[in-house]
């Protein structure tokens, strides 16, 4: 008997490429000369941007999976995160060589003194521990201190989302709303997660030693 | 339109200008919209003829004067300035205009004119962003009278030798080069000569980030960014390095103001 089609293992790399899209557009746009008057600014946002979108594809494929009963999502989800990871350490690159290029004695003062920065400076490093122990092999070395150990997604995905929604110059939050957006999206991703929470702590708090 | 200069040369700086498209399509003119592009997409609407303008306050000659009779006595100068935003870029542009000074000069204020204050045409038909609270509405600037009257203070009608489009701040405005761009505001209908420092929109909404004074400074920081450099936009866009420049005291205008702040202090009076 021929094994059964592994669809996702088939599809991935089609993931893959998808998730380059945006690099691709970015960069043909560049070379385009058509990123608009200020085009490190908008270097900046797009990355940041997907960066941010594929963080929170990364934080939807569980929930999802609860609610579609499809437990294939998962198996996208360490993509997803890589590629989070991967779309903010360019915005980060972009920042410091392209746009402070020149004036690099400003690092530290900017990431230390800003807080839109400070916060954005965090969760890029907060990712990398998680990049790092993406791998299989760092999973099972880890065992249960691998699942603890990627809950710092949740707190980073904060900060992630803050240093959109300080960043914005006032009263585009107003007009725009687009980080505000952002912001209500994660929550509902963390809200979903609330129950699991509840029950987990439930079962600790009743002392009952399962497992 | 074209326009007819008179003279041109006068404090102008010979850096690399800022294209045309791009001082017309990267804006903030929060009437029309906070994003950049908004001004130049959504401005179609706005009528800037016929136009006039309310003077008011502790002056001899006040009332509703047309925008011909406003310019009329004056021969139009350009004046090639940098124009550094708050938000940390800049601009080199050609701007087309007459000394505020002379202006104002026409209408006599008097002893009790220490400030002067601008207002921006309200006009929700005509300007979508208005039906956002963004900003107190109607937008509010003002200037000391000594800052009103200083030769680089510019009443602008153009820029690059043709009328100012509707999202520059057409048909008049203000332009403070030494002082950050919100200063500088846009499609003036009102004037008032008045005793105390007027009240203005940004520094209503926001008093911690936007100071009444507002000049250039690169060791006074936004609270959420640095002043001390800023990217300059001009020239062709596909220089994506080495955009960043120093900024300076007053813009580079120090030897013509700075005097006007002896022993007051700039991080106070920011």
């Amino acid at each position: 008997m021929p094994r059964r089609l592994d669809r996702i293992a088939l599809s991935k790399p089609f993931v893959f490429a998808a998730c380059l899209l945006p690099l691709a557009w970015i960069t043909w746009l560049a070379v385009q000369g058509g990123l608009g008057p200020d085009p490190v600014a908008r270097l900046e946002h797009e990355t940041g941007l997907w960066a941010l979108r594929l963080l929170l594809a990364t934080l939807a494929a569980a929930p999802l999976r609860r609610l579609t009963g499809w437990h294939g999502l998962i198996r996208y989800r360490r993509m997803l995160g890589l590629f989070a990871f991967f779309y903010a350490s360019v915005h980060l690159a972009i920042y410091l060589v392209i746009d402070l290029g020149g004036f690099w004695s400003q690092i530290l003062a900017e990431i230390a003194k800003r807080p839109f920065i400070t916060v954005g400076f965090l969760a890029w490093l907060l990712m990398i521990p998680l990049a790092a122990t993406s791998t299989r092999a760092m999973m099972r070395r880890l065992g249960r201190h691998w699942q603890q150990l990627h809950r710092l997604v949740y707190p980073l995905a904060v900060l992630a989302v803050l240093h959109f929604l300080w960043q914005v110059k006032y009263g585009e939050t107003i007009a725009v709303r687009e980080p505000v957006i952002y912001a209500a999206v994660l929550a509902v991703l963390l809200a979903a997660r609330v129950p699991g929470w509840l029950r987990q702590a439930g079962v600790r708090g009743s002392g009952a030693q399962q497992q | 339109r074209p326009l007819t200069i008179a003279q041109r040369g006068a404090y102008a700086t010979d850096e690399t200008q800022t294209r045309l498209h791009d001082a017309t399509h990267y804006n903030n003119y929060y009437e029309f919209g906070t994003g950049k592009d908004d001004p130049a997409k959504r401005s179609g609407r706005f009528k800037p003829e016929p136009w006039s303008v309310d003077i008011a306050g502790h002056a001899e000659v006040t009332g509703r004067v047309t925008l011909e009779d406003l310019l009329k006595p004056h021969p139009l100068q350009e004046r090639i300035y940098r124009m550094r935003c708050v938000e940390a870029w800049s601009m080199v542009i050609p701007w087309v205009g007459i000394p505020l000074g002379d202006v104002l000069k026409r209408f006599r204020p008097t002893a009790q004119a220490k400030y002067v204050a601008f207002t921006t045409v309200e006009r929700p038909a005509e300007m979508p962003g208005l039906s956002y609270p963004v900003l107190r509405w109607p937008y509010r600037e003002g200037l000391r009278i000594d800052e009103a009257m200083h030769p680089l203070t510019l009443l602008v009608v153009g820029l690059y030798g043709r009328t100012l489009p509707n999202q520059n701040g057409a048909p008049l405005r203000l332009v403070v080069p030494w002082k950050y761009g919100f200063k500088g505001i846009k499609s003036i209908v009102r004037i008032d000569f008045t005793e105390s420092e007027p009240t203005t929109s940004w520094n209503l909404s926001a008093g911690d980030e936007y100071g009444f004074y507002a000049n250039v400074n690169p060791d006074v920081s936004h609270p959420r960014w640095s002043q001390a450099t800023e990217r300059r936009i001009a020239g062709d866009g596909f220089n994506l390095l080495g955009n960043r420049v120093a900024t300076l005291p007053f813009n580079g205008y120090a030897e013509h103001v700075a005097s006007l702040y002896a022993g007051m202090d700039l991080r106070a009076h920011y």
